[in-house]
């Protein structure tokens, strides 16, 4: 099956519930700001199912500066490696597209 | 690459169904009801995720096509169409939402009722209003709604940013274009610079002895160095820019005589684009959401309003600390405020967001700049995490300017897929 919208991947785990599970699938802070440009036909790839270790390893490369970028050093500052390794297993969870 | 009102495309009939899959769990019987007002950058995004997550969402818009600002500098100096701007609702009336054509006329918090022009009442659990602006048409002297006819602000892009560049396209062989920029808060902090900049680029390939005049009601602005080098290489003798300092404020207008009146000068123009200050939405002041400022206070970590309860405000109307005016704001509010939204209507508490702006700006064809953020909630607003963010570097070579203006391009037909389908 194809993963829907990527602004309604974000939240789709969320089914209507009261149930710890679904406080389990929220996107961890920062993530769900990430599609508004890693989507489905941007040049800056998408990032659901890509594997964590990638995900992960490129934020913290372009946080010490060792991949170049024009844009993602400034961002991935914003976060630390426990936090960056959340989003990455959170993107890495998503059906790729 | 102009989306708008196409056909149905298969994303968008897929994205639906997938919504649509989902159960609409009912607690007591009825599901939690909420009403979204504003089909922009912030509400339809907000309405989608809700509708995503098994809320019965009703998601109020006055107009029958959104046309975006972001870009519509290019389309002012001639460089993209207005139908690249314009986006339909169909994709969104398919994602299980409700999607109702109306303008939003009342907001009553106590019965937790939404009154529309017709006089139709929704009643909402919660409400989220992502109205945008208002242009303060009381706040210069002579610029009116019909000043701005003869003197266009097009700060809401559509009939305005088609005249506006009517006007350019027409100017005479050394003519002269004012542009006014009003002091903060406004929608797009980085707005009038970048469309200083093209309207300079439109002068110097069409009208090389036209000059612009960029009148300043502050001394500072966003991205101010890469912009300030940018024009003293490209557009030395085509822009001049007069900051507050120097006598930038605009202190009267005469749409008649298309004078342009500072404390310090008069100014003849045979374009002036006049762009007035701003408040939230007329709505949100109707909702009692506004305070002095004609803005909204938030909380920063679900975006309730600070003087109304059961109403969460996000997009330009709202006060959110550092964390700029934009359309990418706006999407990024909205992502968290919809979670928050979902979490209060659970019982469950919401978490601490992280947030994360960044903003291109278009100097010229192939010359983009950027400046980038990410916020957290601190002190009961959203504020800047130290050491993150901040503008592209000032000694950045060419390839690197036009790589930000193809990722600029290409964040456009992203999120405006991301917010319409
Ligand atoms: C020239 C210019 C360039 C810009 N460039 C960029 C850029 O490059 N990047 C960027 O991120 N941002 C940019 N922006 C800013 C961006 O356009 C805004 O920040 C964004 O649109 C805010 O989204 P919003 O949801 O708050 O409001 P809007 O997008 O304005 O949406 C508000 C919606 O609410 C509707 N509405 C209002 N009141 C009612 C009511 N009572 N009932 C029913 N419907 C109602 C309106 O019709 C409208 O559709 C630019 C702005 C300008 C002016």
């Amino acid at each position: 099956m194809r993963a829907p919208h990527p602004a309604l991947a974000l939240l789709v785990a969320l089914v209507w519930g009261t149930g710890a599970r679904a406080a389990e699938t929220r996107p961890p802070p920062g993530a769900s700001a990430c599609t508004g440009c890693h989507a489905e036909g941007s040049a800056m790839g998408v990032l659901a199912g890509r594997s964590a270790d990638e995900i992960a390893g490129a934020l913290d490369a372009f946080r010490s500066g060792a991949r170049p970028a024009t844009l993602m050093n400034r961002i991935a500052k914003g976060f630390d490696a426990q936090e960056s390794r959340a989003i990455a297993a959170w993107f890495a969870a998503q059906a790729p597209r | 690459m102009p989306r708008g009102s196409s056909a149905p495309t298969r994303r968008a009939l897929i994205g639906g169904a997938a919504a649509a899959a989902l159960a609409r769990p009912a607690i007591g019987g009825t599901p939690p009801r909420v009403v979204v007002v504003g089909a922009g950058f912030g509400g339809a995004t907000a309405a989608r995720c809700l509708a995503a997550g098994g809320i019965d969402v009703t998601l109020v818009e006055a107009s029958e096509r959104y046309i975006a600002c972001t870009g519509s500098n290019a389309v002012v100096a001639g460089l993209r169409g207005i139908e690249a701007q314009t986006f339909g609702y169909e994709a969104l009336g398919r994602t299980g939402l409700r999607l109702v054509r109306a303008t939003a006329s009342a907001v009553d918090p106590a019965a937790r009722r939404v009154t529309l022009g017709d006089g139709t009442a929704l009643a909402y659990d919660r409400l989220i209003l992502s109205p945008g602006i208002e242009l303060r048409f009381d706040a210069v002297p002579g610029y009116d709604a019909r000043a701005a006819e003869a003197m266009p602000h097009a700060w809401k892009a559509g009939a305005q940013t088609v005249l506006l560049a009517r006007q350019l396209a027409a100017i005479p062989e050394g003519g002269t274009v004012v542009l006014s920029a009003p002091a903060n808060p406004y929608r797009c902090p980085p707005g009038p610079y970048e469309r200083a900049s093209l309207i300079a680029h439109f002068l110097k390939t069409r009208k090389p002895r036209a000059k612009l005049i960029l009148l300043d009601a502050k001394d500072t602005f966003s991205k101010q160095k890469l912009f300030e080098t940018a024009w003293a290489k490209l557009y030395p003798d085509v822009l001049e820019y007069v900051p507050l300092a120097a006598g930038g404020q605009v202190s009267e207008v005469d749409p008649a005589a298309m004078v342009v009146r500072t404390d310090f000068a008069e100014v003849k123009a045979d374009v002036a684009c006049i762009i007035p200050p701003q408040r939230a939405g007329a709505i949100a002041a109707q909702a009692g959401c506004a305070d002095r400022s004609g803005w909204c206070p938030i909380d920063p970590a679900t975006f309730e309003s600070r003087l109304v309860p059961g109403i969460h405000v996000i997009g330009d109307a709202a006060i959110a600390g550092a964390m700029p005016k934009s359309a990418f704001s706006a999407n990024a509010q909205a992502k968290v405020c919809a979670q928050a939204v979902i979490d209060l209507l659970a019982g469950r508490e919401p978490e601490d967001p992280r947030l994360i702006n960044t903003c291109w700006s278009l100097v010229a064809p192939g010359y983009g700049i950027s400046i980038a953020g990410v916020f957290r909630p601190h002190d009961g607003l959203l504020a800047d995490v130290p050491g993150a963010g901040g503008v592209s570097p000032l000694d950045a070579p060419d390839a690197v300017r036009a790589q930000e203006a193809a990722y600029g391009e290409s964040w456009y037909r992203t999120i405006t897929r991301d917010v319409f389908g």
